[in-house]
C-alpha cells in the first residue's frame, strides 16, 4: 500500500511536469494553430542553462532564475527570427521547419556545451526525505516539484482568466482574425505566448534537471509524451491539458511500476519482465489511441474549432 | 474554342515536350543506372552503399508521398513499416529461415496488416490529431522491438544471411544487390503512377481536397483511404525487407520517431505530389547528409536551418523549383 502511494506520487509529479511542457505547446497550437516539434529543445535549453547559470552563481535559485529568463528570450527571439514565418502554412510545413530547428539545436548544444552532458546539484536542505505518511519517506525535492509546480497551474489560470492579456490569449485563440481587426498588436501577442510557452518549457527543464542528467535529445522523448498529453486533452485546450498530464503520468508510473509483477503472475520471471517493460512503455500511447477511437478529438475539444 | 494547348501531363511518362522536370528526372534516373560502373571503376565502393541506402529509402519515401502526397494522410510513423519489414527478415533469419520467398511475403503481409489495423483505427481523426495517433502507434512497435529480448533488444541484432533466392538471385552481391533495389524503385514508381492515375487514385486524390464533397457524391472515402494507406504500408514493409538486407543488422532505430520525420522530409523536399519527387528527396537528403557530416563535425546546424528554409520558402519542394509550379 505505501508502495503504491509512493507510486502514486511519481505519476502525479510526472503528470505536473508533463503539464508544464503541455501547456505551454497547446497554447502555441491553439493560437497560432503552430505544430512545434522544438518545443523540447526549449525544455533541453532550460535544463543546460540552469547547469550553467546554477555553476556561475554558486546558489541553484539564483541559477534557476536566471535559466527561466534566457529560456523565455531565447523562446522569444526564435519566434521573432524563424517562427513567425511558419505561421499559417500548412502542418506539414510546420513539421519540416521545427524538426530543422529541432536538428539545429541539439547540434548547437553539442557546440556549446559538448557531447558529454552536465549535473546540475540541488541545495543541500532540498536533499532530505520528508515522512509523507507513517512509514513512508518521499524526497522533499519531488514534493516541491509538485507543489511549485500546481502553483504555476494555478498562475496561468488567474493569468489567462483574469488579466488582460489573458483574456487577449482566450480570443487569440476562438478568432485571430478578429482580434487583429480590433487593433491589437496579434504579432506582439504572439511572441509573447510563444515567450510564455517557452518559459514554461524551459522551467519543466530545469525543475527535472537536478533528477535526471543534463543531455543532449533530453526534450524529445518528453515531447512526444508532452504531444500524447496535448492530443489527449484535445488540442488548444488548457483544462484538458491539465487532466491528460496527471492521466498520462499515472498510466505511465504505475504501468512501469506494477505491469511486470501483474504478468509475473501467469508468466516467467524473464517473459514477464521484458514484456513488462516493453508494454510499460507503450502504456501512454495505448491510452493515447483508445481516447482518439473513442473521441477523435480529444477529452475535452477547444470550442470553435 | 481554341484546341487545347499541348501541355506535358503533369506525372511525366508522356514522351512529350522535354520540360526542365522531365530532363532532370531522366538525367536522375541515367545517373543511378550507372552508379555501379562509377563505383567499380573508381573504386569506390562506399558510393555504392550509399546509393544502395538512397534508393531504398526512396522506395519508403514514395509510398509515404502516396499517402501523404495524394491523399492528404499525413502519417508521422511511416518508419514503423520499415521496421516491420526488417524484423521479418531479421526474425525469419535467425529462426533458420533464410529463404527470400518466405521472408518477403511474410515482411510484405506484417506490414499490411499492421497498416490495416492502424488505418482502420488512425483514419477515425483528422489533421493533426491523425499525425499524432500514427507517431502513437510507430511508437508502440518501436517499444515492442526494445522488448524483443530473444531478437536482441534494444541493441538489435545481426543478420548472417541475406535473403536467399534459390540460384535466381545473389543479394549478397553488391552490384547484384543495387541493381535489383533500382528495379523495384522503378517498378515502385510505375505503380504509384498508375494507382494515381486510376479511378481510385481519383477518389483518393479528390478525398485529399475536399472529403466532405467526395462522400457527398457517393464515395466511401475511408474505405478507399484505408486501402491505400495499406498498399503505402505494403510497400514500405517491402523498403524495410530490403533496408535490412543492404545493413545486415536490425535494430529498434530504424523506427525511431526521427526516422518518420527524415521520411517526412524527403518527401516534402523533393516535392509532394510529384512522381519522382521522393526520388529526388531521398537523394538530396542524403546526400546532403553525407555532404555536410564530411564538412564538419556539426552538420545538423546547417542541415537544420536549411530544412526550415525549404518549409518557409519552398512550395512544392525542388520539383516545385525547378517547374515552376506550387504544390498544394
Amino acid at each position: 500500500m505505501l508502495y503504491f502511494f509512493e507510486q502514486f506520487l511519481n505519476g502525479i509529479q510526472l503528470g505536473m511536469l508533463l503539464f508544464l511542457l503541455a501547456a505551454g505547446l497547446t497554447l502555441i497550437f491553439g493560437i497560432m494553430d503552430l505544430v512545434n516539434l522544438a518545443h523540447g529543445s526549449l525544455y533541453m535549453l532550460g535544463a543546460y542553462f540552469a547547469a550553467t547559470f546554477a555553476d556561475w552563481t554558486d546558489s541553484f535559485l539564483l541559477g534557476a532564475m536566471l535559466a527561466l529568463a534566457a529560456t523565455a528570450l531565447t523562446g522569444m527571439l526564435l519566434e521573432v527570427v524563424a517562427v513567425r514565418r511558419l505561421y499559417g502554412r500548412s502542418h506539414l510545413d510546420h513539421v519540416l521547419g521545427t524538426f530543422g530547428l529541432l536538428l539545429f539545436f541539439n547540434e548547437l548544444v553539442r557546440l556549446i556545451w559538448g557531447p558529454a552532458g552536465m549535473t546540475l546539484s540541488l541545495p543541500s536542505e532540498m536533499l532530505n526525505a520528508v515522512e509523507v505518511l507513517p512509514g513512508l519517506f518521499y524526497p522533499l525535492y519531488r514534493l516541491v516539484i509538485i507543489g511549485v509546480t500546481l502553483v504555476v497551474a494555478v498562475l496561468m489560470y488567474l493569468l489567462i482568466m483574469r488579466t488582460r492579456l489573458g483574456m487577449l490569449i482566450r480570443a487569440g485563440a476562438s478568432n485571430r482574425e478578429m482580434v487583429g481587426a480590433l487593433g491589437i498588436n496579434i504579432k506582439l501577442l504572439y511572441t509573447m505566448v510563444f515567450g510564455l510557452g517557452a518559459a514554461l518549457a524551459g522551467f519543466a527543464g530545469l525543475m527535472q534537471a537536478p533528477i535526471l542528467t543534463v543531455q543532449i535529445g533530453m526534450g524529445e522523448n518528453i515531447l512526444i509524451a508532452a504531444f500524447v498529453v496535448v492530443t489527449i486533452g484535445g488540442i488548444g485546450s488548457i483544462r484538458g491539458a491539465f487532466v491528460a498530464s496527471l492521466l498520462v503520468g499515472l498510466a505511465d508510473t504505475v504501468g512501469r511500476s506494477f505491469m511486470p509483477d501483474l504478468l509475473h503472475t501467469f508468466l516467467t520471471e524473464s517473459a514477464s519482465s521484458s514484456l513488462g517493460r516493453a508494454l510499460s512503455s507503450m502504456m501512454i500511447y495505448l491510452v493515447m489511441a483508445l481516447v482518439l477511437i473513442a473521441r477523435p478529438e480529444g477529452l475535452f475539444p477547444a470550442a470553435g474549432k | 474554342m481554341s484546341p487545347a494547348p499541348k501541355v506535358a501531363v503533369k506525372t511525366g511518362w508522356s514522351i512529350g515536350p522535354v520540360t526542365p522536370r522531365v530532363g532532370l528526372n531522366i538525367a536522375m534516373i541515367a545517373t543511378l543506372a550507372v552508379v555501379p560502373v562509377y563505383a567499380a571503376l573508381t573504386g569506390n565502393a562506399f558510393a555504392l552503399t550509399l546509393f544502395t541506402r538512397v534508393v531504398i529509402l526512396a522506395i519508403a519515401a514514395l509510398s509515404l508521398n502516396l499517402i501523404m502526397g495524394f491523399g492528404g494522410m499525413v502519417s508521422f510513423g511511416h518508419a514503423a513499416y520499415l521496421g516491420i519489414g526488417g524484423y521479418a527478415v531479421g526474425i525469419l533469419a535467425k529462426e533458420g529461415i533464410g529463404s527470400g520467398f518466405v521472408q518477403w511475403p511474410i515482411a510484405v503481409a506484417a506490414a499490411a496488416l499492421y497498416a490495416l489495423i492502424v488505418g482502420a483505427l488512425s483514419l477515425r481523426t483528422r489533421g493533426v490529431y491523425f499525425i499524432m495517433i500514427t507517431l502513437a502507434f510507430a511508437q508502440m512497435i518501436y517499444y515492442v522491438a526494445i522488448g524483443l529480448d530473444r531478437y536482441g533488444g534494444d541493441d538489435g541484432l545481426t543478420i548472417y544471411h541475406r535473403s536467399s533466392f534459390g540460384g535466381l538471385i545473389n543479394l549478397s552481391n553488391r552490384i547484384v544487390f543495387y541493381y535489383f533495389c533500382f528495379g523495384l524503385l522503378l517498378v515502385g514508381i510505375y505503380l504509384v503512377w498508375r494507382i494515381v492515375n486510376s479511378r481510385f487514385g481519383m477518389v483518393i486524390r479528390g478525398a485529399r481536397s475536399n472529403e466532405r464533397r467526395m462522400r457527398a457524391i457517393g464515395f466511401p472515402t475511408f474505405r478507399y483511404q484505408l486501402v491505400c494507406f495499406v498498399i503505402a504500408g505494403a510497400m514500405c514493409g517491402l523498403a524495410g525487407a530490403l533496408l535490412a538486407n543492404h545493413t545486415d543488422f536490425i535494430s529498434p532505430a530504424m523506427m525511431h520517431w526521427t526516422r518518420s520525420g527524415d521520411l517526412i522530409v524527403m518527401v516534402v523536399l523533393g516535392g509532394m505530389q510529384a512522381m519522382f519527387g521522393p526520388l529526388i528527396g531521398a537523394l538530396t537528403f542524403l546526400i546532403l547528409e553525407e555532404g555536410l557530416s564530411r564538412l564538419t563535425e556539426y552538420s545538423n546546424l546547417i542541415l537544420g536551418p536549411l530544412l526550415l528554409v525549404v518549409a518557409i520558402s519552398i512550395h512544392g519542394g525542388i520539383d516545385g523549383l525547378i517547374t515552376g509550379q506550387r504544390g498544394g
